[in-house]
């Protein structure tokens, strides 16, 4: 699997994806400068956590208008695959590659810890290494995380088995006491309407090695990885 | 000319921003606040001389980046 990891100024997850994505696919990611407007020949470009241009306006509102988003739509269109983690989440929302919008924490805090997630789709090629219903420990560094999107737009997501994870206990109970920032119906992440793209707040790379605290991420870096071999 | 924008939150997209100015300014005794909605406001200074260009440029410009419109609503304001 070739990948592509798109840097904004003011991002700072890129290293800890290139090294996820290294781990998972013995191939090193190419850094792509958010200035270019080409891409690489590559199957996933990756739009990485971090706070890009200060958060200026909105979160992603930014980075959504930089010159190499044009090619990452492009990318989209084709059927290419693109993951898009917390800031990147907020820019994929923002360039309109994936519904709703992420809005300030319900409990107005930054929350930096981590946190469960119950796998809702466990057959996209992002999660297929999950089981549906499994609940993951990965790590979550947000301030504006808050998924909204109107009632029609999340019953369509629904139907569309288009939830791929959402807030919940150690159990996997998810309602409103363990949802972490006030998301529409606890969602944590969701896929485009073809499921080539995944979005989500959460950290799977951030998740891949023992000495960070835990490997729950892994999965989804296999199942991307295994999808496009 | 100037363009004048103010950016809020629509009705039925939850504001805890608002609320919790709201519950600050209880808890300073200011009562009979019923609701606080917070946004944002945005000054252009603008080239265009004619107010009806100057409008749809502005529109143009809350649509595609002043203002997210899945959970924001923009007024604009034209003057001189």
């Amino acid at each position: 699997m070739k990948s592509a990891i798109v840097v904004f100024p003011g991002i700072n997850r890129e290293r800890d994806m290139a090294l996820a994505l290294k781990a998972a696919s013995g191939k090193a990611a190419t850094l792509v400068w958010h200035r270019d407007s080409a891409l690489p020949d590559v199957d996933l470009v990756v739009l990485p956590g971090g706070f890009s241009y200060g958060d200026y306006l909105r979160a992603g509102a930014m980075a959504a208008q930089s010159p190499i988003m044009r090619a990452v739509k492009d990318h989209a269109a084709r059927g290419g695959r693109v993951l898009a983690v917390c800031n990147g989440f907020q820019m994929a929302t923002e360039a309109g590659l994936l519904p709703g919008a992420l809005m300030r924490n319900a409990g107005l805090k930054f929350i930096c810890r981590n946190v469960h997630l119950k796998v809702a789709n466990a057959s996209s090629d992002f999660t297929g290494h999950y089981q549906a219903g499994q609940v993951l420990s990965v790590p979550v560094a947000h301030h504006d995380g808050n998924y909204f999107a109107d009632q029609a737009t999340l019953d369509r997501l629904e139907q569309e088995d288009r939830v791929a994870f959402r807030y919940c206990d150690a159990e996997g109970r998810v309602d409103d006491d363990t949802n972490l920032n006030g998301s529409r119906r606890n969602i944590a992440g969701i896929l485009s309407e073809d499921r080539n793209v995944l979005g989500l707040m959460p950290h799977p790379e951030d998740a891949t090695d023992p000495q960070l605290g835990g490997t729950d991420g892994r999965g989804l870096f296999t199942s991307i990885v295994e999808a496009l071999s | 000319m100037k363009a004048k924008v103010h950016v809020t939150l629509k009705n039925g997209v939850l504001d805890p921003q608002g609320k919790a100015i709201g519950n600050a300014l209880s808890g300073l005794g200011f009562t009979g606040v019923d609701d606080v909605r917070q946004g944002k406001y945005i000054e252009l200074d603008l080239a265009e001389k004619d107010p009806a260009k100057a409008r749809e440029s502005v529109e143009a410009m809350c649509r595609q980046l002043l203002a997210n419109t899945v959970i924001e609503n923009y007024a604009i304001e034209l003057v001189g």
